[in-house]
This record gives C-alpha cells, structure tokens and sequence, in this order.
C-alpha cells in the first residue's frame, strides 16, 4: 500500500544543508518488537517465552539429529524428519513442557522398491489417518498407514510439462482434505507440483507471475551475449516452504527475492493461493509483509533482507514466517499487519542457529534448527494471549469485549499501535464516533479516522443543522438587506423634493 | 526611512501595491506589466506575500488535519523548511537576472525578486483556506484537497512565468526556454555550492588534521 499523503520533503535545502542526515539513534537492543506508523522500532513485552528447547539428549536418543528439515504438527504428535539420519521422529507432547519420543519411523511394511528411506525432508498427516513423506533421494512421496504399512507413492510426473530430463526431488509437501498432494520440489521453479488423490499429476499450481521490467530488456537487447549470460533471467522464483491452512489455502513463502523487489512491493515474499493458485494475501498494513523493514545494520550485523524459510498460519488467520538470516519470527494479522516479531541467531534458548521449519500446535509454535538439531517450544505469554483474545473478539463480532481486550493489552505495552487502532475498531463498531477518532488520530490511522469521522459529521451536521441554515441565511440576507437599505437611503438623498435648488 | 514611516502616504502606497497582487493573479499579463512599468508594486509587498507564503507554510505543519499530512516532529527543521521555500527562491531570482540580463531582460535582479513574490500570491491565498478545508473532511474526499492543491502552484508557476515574459519584455517562447534555462542555472549553483563546501571542509580537515598531527608529534 502506497500511503497518499504530502510527506515533508526538504527537497533542495536539505540537498545542500544537510548532505548526511544521522539516522534515527535505536534504542537498547530487545527481544520482541514491532514498527510503529513511522517505521521506527518500538520494543515490547515478549509475545511468547520458550517452553522448552528438546535436542536428542532431551529426548533420550542415542543418535543426534542430523540436519533435521522437515516438521509437522498434527494434533499433540509432533513429527520430525531426522534428514540426515534417514528417519522420521513421532514425539507426543504430553505436556506443556515435555516431549516423549512415540516412536522413531524409519523403514515401512510392503511396496516394492527399497522400505528405507532416503534423506526425507517433509512430512505430513492427515485426519484419516495417514502419513505422507517425501522422500527425496528415492525420487518419491510415499503415502503410508498409521501403522507403517505401504499404500501408494507418487513418483515422477511423466508428462511433458516436467522437464523428463531432471530428477524428482520432493522437499515439501502439503495434503489437503481430499488427499490431494501439493509438492515443492528442488529445481522446479514452475510453481507447485499437483498429484490428484490417486497418484495422477495434474499440472503446476501457483507459479508466482514473472516480473518483467522493459527497462532491463533493453538492456539486454544491447548486452553482448556474455554479459547476458550473466544477468539473471526472467524465471519465476521457486518456493521455500509450505503451509496447508484450516480453510484449504496453501500459503507459501520464498527466500529468492531481490532488495529492489522487496522495496517496490513486488517481491511477496509470503503469499496465500487460493484455488487457482493466484496470490490473495492481503497486505493492507502501513508495510508490506516483508519481514524486517531495514535491510542493513539492523542489529546484530545482519545483511540484507529477511529470507523466509518457512511459514504457518493460526486461528484468524494470523500467520507467522520465519526468517533464517537473523533467526526471527514474524507473526501478522489477517489483514498483514506486523504483530510482532522476535527471536534471533544465538545459543541461548529462544534463539536459533539455523532455522529450518516452523509449525504450530495451538496458539504454540515451534521452530526446528537444522544446525543444533534440537526443537523450540514456544507458548505464548499474557501479552500474547491477550493479543490473540483480542483479535479473536473481533472476529467474533464481540466488539465491546475486544476492546476492552485491548485496553488490556495497551496497559502492558503502551507503544502498540495496533492497541490503539483496535480499541478505536471496537468504539467505531459501538458508534462512539468522536472518541473513537482520538484513538486512530494517536496512531496514525487515517483510512478508520476517516470512517468515524464522517460518521461524526454527519451527526455532528444533524445536530446543528437549525445553526446551519441560519448562518447561511444570515450571510445572503445581510448583504441584501444591507444593499436594499443603501439603495433606499440613496434614492430619498437625491430625490427631488429634498433637493434645494 | 523613519520619517517616510510616519508619512500616511506611505501606508496607503504599500496597501495599495499589496491589494495589486490580487488584479495581478486575475489579470497576470496586464498586473505585472503595469508591476514594474507603471511601478505598482513594491517591494515591501513582495516582502510581505513571500512572509505570509513561509507563514502559511508554517500553519500547514500544525493545523492540517493528520489525514492528509502526517507531520513526523522529531525530523523537522524549522529552519530547513523554511529554506526549502527561499532558498530556491533566491537561486530562482539570481539564475533568471543573470541569464536575462545577458540576452536582453529589461528587468532588474530587484524586479526579478518582486514578480516572483507576486506570482507566489496564490499558494498563501489557496492553502489557508485549504488547512480549514483538510480537517472537515475525509479521506476518501481527498481529491478535492489534492487538486486545490496541485491548482495553487499551478496558478502559482503561471503567474511566474508571465511575470517574466512582461518583466523582461520577451515574447513566450523566448521566456519559455528562459525559464528552462534558469531551472539548469539553478542545478549548476546548487553543484557549485556543493562543490565549494565540501572543498572548504576538506581544506579546514586538512589543517585540522596537520595541527593534531603536529601536535601529537611534539
């Protein structure tokens, strides 16, 4: 969204006056923080706080993991793909701060071919009860039962529009209700790959739309053949990850994008496909669903943008993605505003050294790291918890409740502009138009501003109408009436009887 | 001076040329020959609508409505922005006297200045009302807001560039390719600004730089 309003530019003064403008000084490094309307960073409470951190010796294994990629949720069972040890760990969370290994998957009953697995990368269950794993090197994704027991695969498309040349790598998947397969595979840029639920493939969905910018054609129109070579060509990105939400829509998200894209607003680094596979996340937040919004020197050394690795989505369609160069979470709202973002690259518990997959159990999440091979268990704290209640109130159409939710949440964080936006939300809803004003007024937020505020008027003009009207009669007639009486004054001044000859 | 101020001749000769800036911004190409060739204007006019232009430059910041300018008050400059206004101003008047008067400008560097204020006329007299207008309505009737706006400098250049065309006595290309021409007179003052400070705080680092030497040395 390209916010429409004058900003003050001082644009030849402060060309020549001012040649190096010191950017705004950051206050004291914190852990959760979020952007306030001018895109500065305001540091919060902590939305969550780490439960646990369960590495193989938590969960009493003899081997450690080894480049584990691959996590899913389903239920209280918690599945990891041991990527590097060719198997797959079911744990059970039994409870908030504890995790037992079920048991540990790594060969399966029947089928033909190896019953071993190859570098598995992903996984995913279903409510019917089966599981689906990609199995990378064996070229598969294999559907199994409960009980280990083989049922089908799918194994390469023979179909032309897969280049037959190219090995099938799988590295994602995700299975909708109908048994449906979605598949990212390695060096497939064509969007995802689609299996109906009898192992046909049925095309690509969700190919993220070439950019194409005229100016670079004619660049390449007067490079030599070398230099065009070099440039990158126009191909659709490839995904990193995926996430099949409650509704049926798969949202996903790519670390190949470009800073200049990220600028513009084209590079959509997260997006939810629909049906069709065309892209309908909203953006409607004073930024774009980018993650952090300073790319260089943003704390801790860090360079360049924020690549997501993996995203998920909760309740009211809040989702969070998760970003692998500085180890962070970003949670959003349903219309992309940023709630908050924390983590960080470290070895203390709450920070990762290399994040990999990210998932949620509840309002829980939990992040995978590939290098230390070990599990985060986040829970939210009240902060959090109140956020997600407020939100929630909201949606439910309990306005009043939601805002006192807010208030709640204000008192905790005073500088949370999305506190201040929901409790005007909740007041607009309760027709309390002018106090409402004040709360978007504080924070900037001229679109709701605007809504409560021609509510206002129009009972503001209600009230006064009679005030009004009378105004408006007072400057017609005045100036008539003082001109008609001139008039008159003038025609008995020269008239003839009183003019003395 | 002081003695003309206690003349009453010399109010009703100031108000005057300041009421002349209305018939000149409804009657541009007549008001601002008769401006200077009739000598109907004045300087302390000029004066007065360049002040009332920073003034009302200055109330915008607080009073329009947040709707349609979000003021970020830890990043003004008062002084700054003011400069954004007079300091083009005066790059604008000495780039125009100096070219005009090499390609035969009738006008002064002191009626250069004076039209131009005059020609500022408009944005003061659009934008007050403007201010008014931001806080009665909303967004979505922003239009109204964004085309007044757009209408006050329009008016506003017009007025200018037919100040120069009767002040200079050109025809309109002519002061057409003037005023282009100024507009890259003005890129070059800026470069040679740019170019004389750095230079001068590259000299002062220099000395800086050999006295602390010089002194660490000792």
């Amino acid at each position: 969204m390209r916010k429409v309003r004058e900003r003050i530019s001082l644009l030849f003064a402060g060309m020549v006056l001012a040649m190096s403008m010191p950017m705004a000084a950051h206050a004291e490094e914190g852990y959760t923080y979020n952007y306030d309307w001018w895109e500065d960073v305001q540091y919060s409470p902590d939305a969550y706080a780490v439960a646990g951190v369960f590495s193989a010796k938590e969960l009493g294994l003899d081997l450690k993991l080894n480049a584990p990629e691959g996590l899913f949720v389903y239920d209280k069972y918690i599945y990891i793909c041991d990527t590097g040890n060719n198997r797959i760990l079911e744990l059970e969370r039994d409870a908030a701060d504890s995790l037992k290994v079920k048991r540990i998957i790594d060969s399966f009953k029947g089928g033909s071919g190896s019953d071993a697995f190859s570098a598995p990368t992903d996984v995913a269950v279903t409510e019917d009860g089966y599981i689906y794993i990609s199995d990378k090197n064996n070229e598969r994704i294999l559907k199994l039962d409960m009980e280990l027991n083989y049922v089908m695969e799918f194994g390469k498309p023979d179909d032309a529009t897969f280049d037959q040349s190219m090995s099938f790598n799988p590295k994602k998947i995700a299975v909708d209700s109908a048994g449906r397969v979605y598949c990212i595979a390695a060096n497939v840029n064509k969007g995802l790959i689609k299996f109906e639920e009898d192992g046909e493939y049925s095309g690509f969905t969700g190919a993220s739309e070439v950019t194409f910018d005229w100016t670079d054609y004619v660049w390449k129109k007067l490079a030599t053949k070398a230099q065009r070579e070099q440039m990158e060509s126009f191909v659709p990105t490839e995904y990193d990850n995926l996430y099949m939400d409650a509704d049926g829509f798969i949202y996903v998200c790519t670390s190949n994008v470009s800073v200049n894209d990220l600028k513009s607003g084209d590079a959509k680094p997260v997006r939810r496909l629909n049906m069709m596979g065309s892209n309908i996340l909203v953006q409607n937040g004073n930024f774009d669903v980018v993650g952090d919004l300073y790319f260089e020197n943003s704390g801790g050394g860090f360079q360049g943008p924020s690549l997501f690795t993996d995203v998920t989505a909760m309740e009211n369609d809040i989702y969070v993605a998760l970003d692998k160069v500085r180890g962070r979470l970003f949670s959003y709202d349903d219309q992309g505003r940023l709630l908050y973002a924390f983590g960080g690259i470290g070895n203390m518990d709450g920070y990762f050294r290399r994040p990999v997959a990210l998932e949620h159990m509840g309002r829980d999440l939990l992040v995978l790291d590939s290098l230390d091979g070990s599990v985060t268990v986040f829970t939210p704290t009240l902060y959090g918890n109140q956020i997600f209640n407020a939100i929630d109130q909201f949606q439910q159409g309990k306005y009043y409740e939601s805002g006192e939710i807010w208030r709640d949440v204000l008192s905790m964080n005073g500088n949370y502009d999305l506190a201040y936006i929901g409790i005007g939300r909740s007041l607009l809803r309760q027709e309390k138009y002018h106090e409402a004003m004040e709360y978007f007024s504080l924070k900037w937020d001229y679109q709701n501003y605007s809504k409560a505020f021609k509510q206002y008027r129009k009972e503001w003009v209600e009230d006064h109408i009679l005030w009004l009207i009378g105004g408006f009669f007072l400057i017609l007639c005045v100036p008539l009436a003082i001109g008609k009486v001139k008039a008159i004054k003038h025609e008995i001044d020269t008239a003839d009887i009183f003019i003395q000859r | 001076m002081l003695a003309s101020l206690k003349k009453k001749e010399t109010y009703s000769r100031y108000f005057a040329s300041l009421k002349f800036s209305l018939y000149c911004i409804t009657h541009p190409l007549d008001g601002f020959w008769d401006l200077t060739h009739e000598k109907r204007g004045s300087i302390a006019a000029a004066n007065t609508i360049l002040f009332l232009t920073l003034f009302v430059r200055i109330l915008k910041l607080p009073y329009t409505g947040f709707v349609f300018m979000a003021v970020y008050w830890e990043g003004i400059n008062i002084f700054l922005y003011l400069a954004s206004v007079v300091f083009p101003l005066a790059l604008w008047c000495v780039g125009n006297w100096g070219l005009t008067t090499l390609f035969d400008g009738k006008g002064t560097l002191k009626q250069v200045y004076m039209a131009t204020c005059y020609g500022l006329t408009p944005y003061p007299l659009l934008q007050l009302p403007m201010i008014f207008l931001s806080n009665i309505i909303t967004a979505d009737e922003g239009e109204f807001y964004f085309v007044l706006g757009r209408l006050s400098l329009l008016w506003a250049g017009l007025l200018i560039l037919s100040a120069m065309m009767e002040i200079h006595e050109y025809k309109l290309g002519k002061t057409v390719l003037f005023t282009i021409a100024t507009l890259f007179a003005m890129l070059v003052m800026i470069f040679i600004l740019l170019l004389f400070f750095s230079m001068i705080s590259q000299g002062v680092s220099y000395f800086v730089s050999l006295y602390r030497e010089i002194r660490f040395r000792m």
